[in-house]
């Protein structure tokens, strides 16, 4: 997994609620059988037109957005199916920090395994920044998370802390895998099964 | 004395393998279920670290998003993708040595129906499965919720989860549901209350004496819907009437064995002054029956209501996520629901694709026809049910109604099989989601019980079943 650190770019903002992960990578995109490549699939049915051509006015068809590395977004972002290609879309479109009032949990947990940063603020915080991205910040005039210091700072200067759970942090900022660290566990999961084998041997059977 | 705990806390302490100081656990995890759409990555990233998996005993793979469910099915599959995603799972299952259950066997069918009826699903069991609807096992008492495919991964590798322990919700329900009402609008008037977003963060146990009178089909249907409150997973403690069902199923535990399951399994309730974070309350009584009206599950009212007008929402972003969902829609606030017309009825899903599901729309379609402009779609949740459908005549009933009589698998629960909406086509549906596209892109759903939908079917609109019946 790729570190996160601090990561600069522009905000694009999409203030709507329950955003579910159907309308984020819909069902035909999860015919494949790879994790790339769904970028030109994200929000499918909200960017492009039933023959394909883009719909102008949707904000990540827009400059400066259609760079954007941070969206912002509205309450209960990522709910419903626990697809995982949801989270390598918005990735796979140049995505690594989304920030949002909530998210539903599959999907939080689903991004940080993918090295996407999700932060969670109070509404009239979200609002703020919402308005912020809304007046086209510009490259050079960027949008900055610091993942170490906890902070959103908005081309205006005026930064935001954050709060974040201290394992999920480490692990972004050193781009850690979770498999390779529960395996350093493996002798507890052995034993694990041996107690639960006495005592319940019919899950053994 | 230890401090009294929840069902979920007995469920979560006893998988506990190691805590680290932050309160991050490692969870063992008793019973995988995989399916095509949400392993492949999986697989290949052991493949790609050179990994094995650590147990193949505690994992079972089954096809079911993609499967066509017309008869021809074994013969040839159209799509391509699909048919690549269907032969991966089944390479997947061979190399790893996973025990896999093919379409041409009678036991294939959705993942979470299949879990019970093979006596997989157990009281006290962690199960998960990469997909949101494995709340479903929550209906006898396993903690079960849904994951994505590193989580997938994680689970193939290690037989464990990272994750922090959820917070307690306890829904309680009082009195017992009117005639005519079911499970389905059970669980859709607690969603109506409790929000897609009001169970975040938390694991809902359903208490009360209506859920102890629901079959173990209805329980199923309450906690496969848990997730459209937002919420990990959602339990029922276990009773007579799970050890019932699970008694002699090919995976339960065997004689010489199964006394002491239950014996355990009888542990697994909450106890008597266990405190819960959260709690919602209803009232059984007064609950008829519900349909959704909009794009998101909680968009739900009694067939009774009119369309809501975005104006009754007081929270500017409702406001805004209800005008549009009613152009979506294409729905006028303050028509009855009773006047909205349909053009296809789907029966069948996880949430509602069980023999107990096809008895209550047999019921209502007996000797009637559905209405000429309609297409009905019933697919059973799995061979089984088709076997037991077909046993006690109810396709023949389903057949002379002149709706189509299918193969099993979760179709136009998410339409990634060709059976899908058209652009505009309005459906009433016994699945779960009735978000933008979900059956098809500019398809429209109306959610509602197997009974609901049936009704629909007969008057070409949305209908309260309490009048056809
Ligand atoms: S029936 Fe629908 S909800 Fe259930 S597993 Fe299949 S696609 Fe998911």
């Amino acid at each position: 997994m790729e570190k996160f650190t601090i990561l600069k770019g522009i905000a694009a903002p999409l203030p709507l609620v329950n955003v579910d992960t159907d309308m984020i990578m819909p069902k035909q995109f999860l015919k494949t059988i790879k994790r790339t490549g769904l970028g030109k699939a994200v929000l499918f049915d909200m960017r492009f037109n039933d023959d394909g051509s883009e719909k102008a006015d949707f904000v990540l068809n827009q400059e400066p957005y259609r760079n954007a590395k941070v969206l912002i977004a509205g309450a209960n972002f990522g709910c419903g199916s626990s697809r995982e290609h949801a989270p390598w879309g918005l990735l796979d479109f140049g995505f690594r920090c989304i920030i949002a009032p909530s998210f539903a949990d599959i999907f939080y947990n689903n991004c940080f395994k993918n090295g996407i940063l999700c932060i969670t603020l109070p509404q009239a915080e979200i609002d703020k920044l919402t308005a912020q991205a809304q007046k086209g910040n510009t490259k050079g005039n960027d949008f900055t998370v610091d993942l170490a210091q906890k902070t959103i700072t908005t081309p205006d200067g005026t930064v935001t802390k954050f709060e974040i759970d201290d394992t999920r942090r480490h692990n972004l900022l050193n781009g850690l895998d979770d498999i390779g660290l529960t395996l350093q566990h493996a002798e507890k999961i052995t034993s694990f099964e041996a107690k639960q084998k006495a005592e319940q041997p019919w899950l053994y059977a | 004395m230890a401090a009294p705990r929840t069902l979920y806390d007995k469920l979560w302490d006893s998988h506990v393998v190691h805590t680290d100081t932050g309160g991050n656990a490692l969870l063992y995890i008793d019973l995988h279920l995989t399916h095509e759409v949400t392993t492949p990555q999986a697989f290949e990233g052991l493949r790609a670290a050179h990994r094995k998996m650590r147990r193949t005993d505690k994992t079972i793979a089954v096809p079911d998003h993609n499967v066509p469910t017309t008869p021809d099915r074994l013969q040839k599959i159209d799509d391509p993708e699909s048919r690549m995603q269907l032969e991966t799972l089944e390479e997947n299952a061979r190399d790893f040595g996973v025990p896999y259950i093919p379409m041409s066997d009678i036991r294939q069918g959705i993942v979470h129906i299949i879990g019970p009826e093979q006596g997989l699903t157990q009281p006290g069991k962690t199960i998960v499965c990469g997909d949101s609807h494995t709340a479903t096992h929550g209906a006898f008492g396993a903690l079960a919720f849904g994951i994505g495919t590193s989580d997938v991964e994680h689970v193939l590798a290690t037989q464990t989860l990272q994750m922090k322990k959820s917070k307690n919700l306890r829904v309680l329900v009082d009195g017992a549901l009117p005639t005519g009402v079911t499970a389905k609008d059970l669980v859709l008037a607690i969603i109506g209350k409790m929000g897609t977003a009001g169970g975040t963060g938390h694991v809902v146990e359903y208490v009360g004496q209506v859920f102890k009178d629901l079959s173990m089909e209805g329980r199923m249907t309450v906690c496969n819907m848990t997730i459209e409150a937002g919420a990990r997973a959602g339990l029922i403690a276990p009773d007579e009437k799970t050890f019932e069902y699970l008694k002699g199923k090919p995976h339960a535990p065997k004689a010489g064995q199964w006394e002491q399951a239950v014996a355990y399994w009888k542990t697994l309730k909450t106890d008597e002054g266990a405190v819960f974070d959260k709690e919602i309350r209803l009232n059984a009584a007064e609950i008829v029956p519900h349909v959704t009206w909009g794009t998101s599950p909680e968009d739900v009212l009694p067939i009774t209501a009119n369309v809501p007008n975005p104006n009754d929402f007081a929270d500017p972003n409702k406001k805004a996520a209800a005008k549009r969902a009613l152009e979506y829609m294409g729905l006028t606030p303050g028509t009855p629901l009773e006047k909205v017309k349909i053009d296809k009825v789907f029966i069948g899903s996880c949430t509602n694709g069980r023999i107990e599901d096809m008895r209550a729309v047999a019921a209502v379609l007996k000797g009637k026809k559905i209405a000429s402009h309609v297409g009905m779609l019933v697919v059973p949740g799995s061979g089984l049910v088709k076997h037991q459908a077909e046993e006690e005549g109810l396709d023949k009933i389903f057949i002379a109604a002149g709706a189509e009589w299918r193969e099993p698998g979760c179709s136009m629960c998410l339409g990634m099989n060709p059976d899908i909406l058209q652009p505009g086509e309005r459906c009433a549906s016994t699945s779960n989601r009735n978000f933008e596209g979900r059956q098809g892109r500019g398809g429209r759903t109306h959610l509602l019980s197997p009974g609901m939908a049936a009704a629909a079917a007969v008057t070409g609109y949305l209908t309260d079943v309490r009048k056809v019946q």
